[in-house]
């Protein structure tokens, strides 16, 4: 009995989780009790108005909810790139952005210049390549085992690289994405649910769809192939993947020409939303926040990451934007992000750091 | 060399049928940092050589200047030569050299943890090109070879015991086929069972397989018990070099390296080791 009694008890506070649910709810609790108590006040307009308009209006919620669904599965690609990258080469490509502006405009470039659409998708995927290969050469191989933060400044020089080698060849005008002539859906599916009408846009299903197709694939390839493998290897030990004869350069060139054709196919659907432009670069940066949340390592984390910060950013501009007069899309991630550092440095899905003891 | 082995019967003899020849090598790291001053040794083919000596005697930058990991470490070989099958490879990259048949298993075991034993195995076989049918034989060959792998195939390598760490190491290096194997430290922080029973899987290999293996160790009575040659290193020089069993009856050996002396030398005036430590430097 004694000894029992003695055992401390396990200190459920040292979790993170724990601590920020505890928080969370004591801050929920708190809001809930003071909106009721005045009912007409901002306190109301923040934590009460907002879900009875949802109840109220359940297909404007979920007309919402896809909405940021959709955005967050290009986010989840853009940032999926940077994930590749990073865990294979321990570089922070801050080219990512702009490699998806890059290949988009390689694409219609072409395609304006004569070249049948599908070709000129062959033909950007080998521009892509000749990319990585550049890329490996030029600045990864003589750069090896300085620190980081000087490959980090690499990568912003490779950015500015690209703006203007994109800009010189293929002008700085937004285009239009072909979409129709890659057979991409066009128009829109109305449906009716919970009493209203949604309306789906058919280029964002066959965003959705190809987006998780290219995620399944990427997968079993990492998971199944000897490629894979030794790509995973890199990610684990740069040291133990050398000694076993695994060569970092070719390894690398595979790993910036996958991101490359991650790129292209985010530019692709990002461009039949709206156009192509230097612009996307911005929409890129969002990606920066979706690290943060999903963790630089993990390549569902980035998946699940986008879609948080994509449907959080609907939701919030949609429902609590009004409140301060809107906008709140274009700063909320980087809010949420913030407090995902606080509290779980490594992001909901950063690689667990095996110890032994 | 001018590292007089003074009256020690020296049988050094470079024949032709070394796998492996370092000749007067010099390493140089972050182009400032001297630590290799002039290196050569041989090992025969189907020879097991230890590398004997202490901490930062240049043991491990030794083999990492075969297996050229220095160049990952801002290292270089700046004189002399190395030799492997009769080809220079001191330009080569690893993965050349692990092509070549020769590999090196780093100090510390360097598993890829988050992948599972069998993955980490298999990695082993990335140079390979005889088809998926042969690695998948090596595969059980390994699993014969050391039992307690295959059951821990699954298990997360960064999860597993230390011991079954270094036998990962050593059969990832096996699956790439290789003719020779550059061991570093392979007792470091195992249970005197687990070493020796890794010592037992050189000594196999070597028997059965004809693997070739160069040993750094600072464990020397394990060493010199399963190796047929052994050099003994001191800040960058090789000092002294013999057949093993020479090396295990020799009086300095057993004094500075197996913790043995015979007589008793009480006062320190009767420690000869600073006059004979300048014999070897000169």
């Amino acid at each position: 009995m004694s000894d029992v009694a003695a055992r401390p008890a396990p200190n459920l506070l040292a979790n993170g989780w724990v601590k920020a649910g505890l928080i969370l709810a004591g801050i929920v609790a708190a809001a809930l009790i003071g909106a009721r108590l005045d009912s007409s006040g901002t306190l109301y307009k923040i934590f009460i108005d907002p879900f009875d308009q949802m109840a109220a209006a359940p297909d404007l919620l979920v007309q919402t909810i896809w909405e940021g669904l959709v955005t967050g599965v290009l986010y989840a690609l853009i940032a999926l790139g940077f994930v590749l990258i990073f865990k294979a080469s321990g570089v922070f490509n801050f080219a990512q952005g702009i490699m998806v502006v890059f290949s988009a405009l390689t694409l219609v470039g072409l395609y304006e210049m004569g070249v049948p659409a599908f070709l000129a998708v062959i033909l950007t995927l080998g521009v892509m390549f000749l990319l990585a290969v550049t890329i490996e050469r030029v600045v990864l191989r003589p750069l090896v085992n300085q620190p980081d933060i000087i490959l980090f400044m690499a990568t912003f020089g490779i950015t500015y690289f690209l703006i203007g080698l994109g800009e010189s060849v293929f002008g700085g005008n937004p285009k239009q994405m072909i979409a129709e002539q890659l057979y991409l859906p066009k128009g829109a599916i109305d449906l009716k649910i919970l009493g209203g009408l949604v309306t789906l846009q058919k280029i964002d299903i066959a965003a959705a769809i190809i987006a998780s197709v290219m995620i399944a694939a990427l997968a079993a390839f990492f998971q199944y192939t000897r490629i894979g493998r030794a790509l995973r290897a890199v990610a684990d030990s740069h040291k133990a993947a050398l000694s076993v004869g695994i060569s970092l350069n070719q390894i690398w060139v595979i790993v910036w020409f996958t991101a490359g054709i991650v790129a292209l196919i985010t530019g692709i659907m990002w461009g039949a939303r709206s156009d192509v432009s230097f612009a996307l670069e911005i929409v890129a940066l969002k990606a920066l926040p979706v690290l943060i949340l999903g963790g630089f390592t993990s390549i569902p984390g980035a998946i699940i990451g986008g879609l948080i910060i994509g449907i959080g950013e609907k939701m919030g501009e949609f429902y609590w934007g009004p409140l301060i007069g809107g906008g709140i899309e274009s700063w909320l991630a980087y809010f949420i992000a913030l407090g995902f550092l606080l509290f779980r440095p490594q992001g909901l899905f950063g690689d667990k750091i095996i110890e032994r003891i | 060399m001018s590292t007089a082995t003074l009256d020690l019967p020296t049988v050094t003899t470079p024949t032709t049928d070394n796998i492996l020849s370092l000749n007067n090598i010099e390493v140089i790291y972050d182009h400032v940092i001297l630590v290799l001053k002039g290196v050569s040794l041989h090992v025969p083919r189907k020879g097991i050589v230890a590398i004997l000596g202490a901490n930062g005697a240049g043991k491990t930058t030794t083999l990492k200047a075969i297996s050229n990991l220095l160049k990952a470490e801002r290292g270089e070989v700046t004189k002399g030569s190395i030799v492997f099958e009769g080809e220079r490879v001191d330009r080569m990259s690893p993965n050349e050299l692990v092509r070549r048949g020769c590999i090196q298993v780093m100090e510390g075991r360097h598993c890829f943890g988050h992948l599972s034993i069998e993955e980490n195995l298999l990695t082993g076989a990335f140079t390979r090109r005889d088809g998926n049918a042969a690695i998948k034989r090596d595969l059980e060959k390994m699993y014969e070879l050391f039992p307690r792998l295959k059951q821990r195939r699954n298990s997360q390598a960064g999860y597993t015991s230390g011991g079954e760490q270094q036998m990962c190491a050593v059969g990832r290096a096996l699956m790439s086929k290789p003719k020779m194997i550059l061991l570093d430290e392979p007792s470091m922080g195992l249970a005197p069972q687990i070493v020796e029973e890794i010592f037992e899987i050189v000594r196999r290999l070597n028997a059965e397989e004809d693997v070739s293996f160069l040993v750094a160790e600072q464990n020397t009575n394990m060493a010199l018990r399963y190796a047929t040659y052994g050099y003994i290193m001191e800040t960058g020089r090789i000092v002294m070099d013999g057949e093993a069993s020479m090396l295990r009856e020799n009086e300095d050996v057993k004094e500075f390296y197996l913790g043995v002396s015979e007589g008793d030398k009480k006062s320190f005036r009767e420690v000869k080791s600073y006059k004979r430590r300048k014999r070897w430097l000169s």
